[in-house]
């Protein structure tokens, strides 16, 4: 399957690629790795009339500490993201996630900030980054913003980024010393999460002082689960992390498609964050069974 | 139509090419270089992997255009001066393909995994070699080749 035609511009600079896609109008998009939006554009799913290839521009690449958070460019590869040592404390969530997406040659090509900008409510990164409250970092004509990642994903596969607008990275606390971990269940190896589950967990000796917990594919967008989360606090012991997962119930009742029903996905979200915050908290006697 | 020059397999190419013009398809009729093969076409199968600037890529998701200026390696790269690369050896010498339509692919894979960790387990060599499906489920093979081919490259 071939893509529909298209023009290409490679850009050279941020401010050339904003100008090439403001030209571009409104079915301009930016092409960093292509492996979000060239898949849809051979289905047909995705016509764009100009691609403006970024790619190129190695100012959005890479993974710098900054104080006591980490910024991430755009064009990261999930590979690099997945072997960054910058990223330690509960900030390691990104690369334990980055490990699991697709297949290495995928993360070879595939970006953060792609994944980021396609905003697909199953894929896993945006669980992730809501999870570490980070920030997405956009840059237009007019200048450059942040956006909370909460309020960055509005809906399935739409972002607050503005026609014209290019991620250009993200800021993430590095939470240093809480734990992380990713867990999502597939029905075979390289598929979509049908739920997914990150987890950052403060563990202390008396119990967790404090949890994040992002949800991958439980709605339009990625979810936080604040019932689980105040739940989770001064929790020690498996059986009491079990009770606090089921709060996820609380939540709006997830969608139903062809891999699970509402109720099915409501089951593995609870099972998954009580392996994931068992595992975040690096407590081997919670590991539930 | 666009302008680019790559190198494959350490030969400079150029050539016009619509921006459409998916990596693989490029390689396979304007190179006629068909050692690649297009399995699912939907960047799962890998059947279509090749090295560029050394690293294992879906060469079916990757425009042409996005190649300018890259070093791209297929599985006619591999042997050099009618000797075989150490991969071709041990897929042959154990058996790793039954049909081998995939087998391209899975060498790439493993060209490019080899360069990056040169002493696998058996268990890392199936995780890295998770983008790559072998319909005929020859993997065990598959495996025994590529820790065979780690061996004598190490040795």
């Amino acid at each position: 399957m071939i893509p529909a035609s298209f023009d290409y511009e490679r850009a050279s600079s941020l401010d050339e690629a904003l100008n090439m896609l403001a030209a571009g109008g409104e079915d301009a998009r930016p092409l960093a790795g292509g492996h979000s939006l060239l898949p849809l554009m051979r289905l047909r799913l995705a016509r764009p009339s100009l691609l403006v290839d970024i790619g190129g521009l190695d100012e959005l690449r890479g993974v710098h500490a900054d104080g006591d958070s980490v910024v991430i460019g755009a064009l990261t590869t999930h590979h690099e993201v997945a072997g960054a040592s910058e990223l330690t404390g509960g900030s390691g969530l990104l690369a334990k996630v980055a490990e699991g997406i697709g297949d290495p040659q995928v993360r070879h090509r595939g970006t953060l900030g792609g994944s980021v900008a396609h905003a697909d409510p199953a894929s896993d990164l945006p669980a992730a980054l809501l999870a570490l409250d980070a920030e997405v970092t956009l840059a237009g004509r007019g200048g450059t913003r942040s956006v909370a990642a909460a309020d960055f994903f509005v809906g399935p596969f739409m972002s607050a980024a503005a026609d014209g607008e290019i991620v250009t990275g993200v800021r993430v606390p590095t939470r240093e010393g809480w734990g992380s971990a990713y867990r999502k269940f597939q029905r075979r190896a390289q598929d979509w999460a049908i739920v997914g589950v990150a987890a950052v967990v403060n563990w202390t000796e008396s119990g967790i002082a404090g949890a994040a917990i992002g949800l991958t594919n439980m709605g339009g967008t990625p979810l936080r689960a604040p019932g689980v989360e105040a739940a989770l606090a001064g929790t020690s012991e498996k059986a009491q992390i079990l009770a606090a997962a089921s709060k996820v119930s609380e939540l709006e009742t997830p969608p139903a498609d062809e891999n699970a029903s509402s109720e099915y996905r409501v089951h593995l979200a609870q099972v998954l964050i009580a392996r994931a915050v068992a595992e975040a908290a690096g407590c081997p006697g919670m590991q539930p069974g | 139509m666009k302008r680019i020059s790559m190198t494959v397999n350490g030969v400079r190419h150029e050539a016009d090419v619509e921006p459409r013009t998916l990596l693989v398809h490029f390689i396979r009729e304007q190179l006629e270089l068909t050692g690649t093969n297009v399995g699912c076409d939907t960047s799962s199968c890998g059947a279509c992997t090749i090295l560029m600037n050394g690293q294992s890529v879906k060469s079916c998701t990757v425009l042409a255009v996005q190649a300018d200026g890259a070093d791209v390696a297929t599985v006619e790269g591999l042997a050099s001066n009618g000797d075989w690369h150490p991969v071709q050896k041990a897929f042959h010498e154990n058996h790793g393909l039954q049909c081998g339509f995939c087998t391209p692919g899975m060498m790439m894979a493993a060209v490019g995994y080899l360069d990056e960790n040169p002493a696998p387990t058996e268990d890392e060599v199936r995780l890295a070699l998770e983008g790559n499906l072998c319909r005929c489920t020859g993997y065990h093979n598959i495996v025994k080749a590529v820790l065979a081919a780690a061996d004598d490259m190490g040795s």
